[in-house]
């Protein structure tokens, strides 16, 4: 009984704190501009399906894809699992699904193979990260932070693994010695081979049965509300990441309404301007973008796709699309502690513009979408550049002084070369 | 030109109109280099039939530059000029022979009102090729010749046309290798995003060195490529590392021209 209610206690609290910290983060994405996105839903929730459920974009890369696949469909399924340790726990039962019988046997067994595949895959990505250290997980954004929490994410999913198998091969010692409350439930295809390390003393087994029950789902639990630290949300934030991507060509960019009324207005001083959103044009702090922009913030998982594309970066400039991502998310996660503290009006003086992203990573960006492309969850980091040059070009007019100068000759020649207008049609005289 | 390019003011004071425009774009009509694609572009459409017209003088920067650059008010000025202008001619159909050009009246144009239908020239090389009005006879012959494509960002990734310049090359029953890193994995030039206008970023390496380093893997005859900003950083990278002479840089529009002996 005092089991059940500190099981029943340490739930409510995980799930309140993960609540309470979830619901920040969605304040956090709100203060983005508004962007509509809900036409086309049905080819939003394919795009979903296919890109998110689907894993449609990892298979590029054929090795990561496959490891990948594993440890996303033991999350997927062992969640069936943690279920069943959800009803255990709160009425002090054992095994509860038992009473299917044959697919009760088969989805246990199921279970110890997806946990074995992942605890191989996560062990692989630790020596990918660590050992081989792979060029994608370096770069000056992957800094002491991001490069733990990558590594305490793998841990703890290899820690989850193993007393989920070490639980499982300790039930099943129990099962074979009839120890009471240890109904025979279940198939052990993997756990079977830890039993041979465990002690035969039934007492001692039961410690270790219970132990691994408790430190998994206290782990799941601790896992849950470690997300909002992490960069791991992709797990969640993934589905509605690509159901709200971009549908139209990668090479559009997007007109914007408030120009327009003022360019008709200059064309046409008869023109009377529809209402649209005041305010500067571009984007200088991370409020100035979108909540579609914010939302790939929190949802990048810094698998660094994207920077390993990018041919700035390739060539060694500055520009990373990971780190404008990172930037993001930690000025608009500092934007909301501000608002915590001070209230939602306080200004610290700082903005994502130089303070997290210089101009020379802005300029150094060739709008190739590679990055776009690459992204398996559909984050779009050129939408972020395009809208901090927009700012620095028509609100502080600080633009490289050769783009200034071919601005100029558009303005003045209708072409960014300094041509005669009148020349334009000079090449049909020659053979 | 042995032949007279006309414009659509000569269509427009004879009672005409084009089936299609050929909208040239900025490169085309002052980059010497491009200057001689554009031509080529003539050559095909004259040699096909087809009813065309360009603007002339009456054609302006599509505000491509200025819009990746940030100038949403410079760009917004050059698509309403030209929309106005494309308006009153009542131009239904498009050729442009510059990816930018394409992705910004195809994708960018109609929101501002203009709405066209716009094609690449490699797609209408390609669609010339199906209907059986072009083929690859009575010029120089590209069969057994080594050719890799470079795609252009804005006809690949930008608007997922991969297919149509490979077409046109297929025709030659040339040899075409593929680099490491080609359609939506392509690697840009270095030109988009405004950058031909600009020095790089500090940096190790010049973007277009990086691309010729791995287009000269493949030991091609001919870098094919569908963009004039492309040409201008391809070419630049086959001059500094001292290949003109065992490589040359075509656009396909070239490519067709010289097969066909146009």
């Amino acid at each position: 009984m005092v089991a059940q209610i500190l099981f029943l206690v340490i739930t409510l609290a995980a799930i309140a704190l993960f609540t309470f910290n979830f619901r920040k983060i969605i304040r956090n994405i709100r203060l983005g501009k508004s962007v509509d996105r809900s036409d086309q839903p049905q080819k939003r929730l394919m795009t979903m399906l296919r890109v998110a459920f689907g894993q449609s974009k990892m298979v590029v890369r054929p090795i990561p894809a496959f490891l990948h696949f594993f440890v996303y469909i033991g999350f997927v399924i062992i969640n069936i699992e943690v279920l069943e340790i959800m009803i255990d726990g709160l009425f002090g039962t054992h095994r509860i699904f038992n009473g299917l019988g044959g697919l009760y046997n088969f989805l246990i067994g199921s279970f110890e193979i997806l946990a074995l595949t992942v605890w191989v895959s996560c062990v692989i990505f630790l020596i990918r990260r660590n050992v081989l250290k792979l060029r994608r997980f370096k770069g000056v954004e992957m800094t002491n932070w991001p490069k733990s929490d990558a590594n305490y994410i793998l841990i703890v999913e290899i820690l989850l693994m193993s007393a989920f198998l070490l639980m499982n091969a300790a039930d099943a010692k129990l099962q074979i010695l009839g120890a009471n409350h240890y109904t025979v439930a279940g198939s052990f295809p993997v756990s079977q081979y830890l039993m041979n390390l465990l002690p035969s003393n039934e007492s001692a087994l039961v410690m270790i049965e219970r132990g691994c029950w408790w430190f998994h789902i206290i782990g799941i639990l601790a896992f849950l509300n470690y997300l909002p630290y992490s960069k791991h949300f992709h797990i969640l934030f993934a589905f509605p990441n690509t159901y709200f991507s971009n549908l139209e060509p990668k090479g559009e960019f997007t007109n914007m309404a408030s120009v327009t009324n003022e360019v008709k207005a200059m064309l046409d001083p008869s023109f009377v301007p529809a209402e649209t959103e005041a305010g500067k044009f571009g984007a200088k702090d991370a409020t100035d973008l979108t909540w579609v922009n914010l939302m790939n913030a929190y949802t990048c998982t810094e698998c660094g796709r994207c920077t390993s594309v990018c041919p700035a970066n390739i060539t060694g400039k500055l520009l990373s699309p990971r780190k404008i991502m990172m930037d993001t998310r930690d000025r608009i996660d500092e934007i909301g502690k501000n608002i915590e503290k001070n209230g939602p009006e306080h200004q610290d003086g700082k903005a994502l513009l130089d303070d997290y992203i210089t101009r020379e990573e802005i300029w150094a960006c060739t709008s190739c979408n590679a990055c776009v492309e690459a992204c398996p969850v559909n984050i779009d980091p050129l939408q972020i550049i395009t809208e901090l040059r927009r700012y620095a070009v028509m609100e502080e007019s600080q633009a490289p002084a050769s783009i200034n100068a071919m601005l100029g000759n558009i303005e003045n020649n209708q072409a960014p070369w300094k041509y005669s207008p009148a020349d334009r049609f000079n090449w049909a005289n020659e053979k | 030109m042995e032949f007279k390019v006309p414009t659509m003011a000569e269509l427009m004071a004879a009672g005409e109109e084009p089936e299609i425009l050929f909208w040239v774009g900025c490169a085309g009509s002052y980059d010497e280099r491009a200057q001689k694609i554009t031509r080529d572009i003539c050559k095909i459409l004259h040699h096909v039939g087809i009813k065309y017209a360009v603007l002339g003088t009456e054609e302006g920067c599509t505000g491509d530059p200025a819009k990746r650059a940030g100038n949403e008010f410079l760009f917004q000025m050059q698509a309403m000029t030209n929309i106005e202008v494309l308006n009153a001619y009542n131009i239904k159909k498009i050729v442009t022979g510059c990816p930018h050009c394409f992705n910004t009246i195809k994708n960018e144009y109609p929101g501002l009102g203009g709405t066209y239908e716009v094609i690449h020239h490699t797609q209408l090389i390609q669609d010339l090729i199906n209907e059986g009005k072009l083929k690859a006879e009575g010029g120089e012959s590209f069969k057994g010749k080594k050719i890799t494509y470079h795609d252009p960002c804005y006809l690949g990734r930008g608007n997922g046309i991969y297919e149509a310049p490979r077409k046109a090359l297929e025709v030659l029953d040339a040899q075409l290798v593929e680099m490491k890193r080609c359609k939506s994995n392509g690697l840009c030039c270095g030109a988009g995003g405004a950058q031909m206008f600009k020095e790089p970023e500090k940096g190790k390496k010049d973007i277009n060195v990086e691309r010729i380093d791995e287009a000269l893997e493949t030991n091609p005859q001919f870098i094919a490529a569908g963009c004039p900003f492309c040409m201008t950083m391809l070419s630049d990278g086959v001059k500094l590392k001292d290949k003109e002479q065992e490589v040359k840089v075509l656009d396909i529009a070239e490519i067709t021209v010289r097969a066909n002996g146009l």
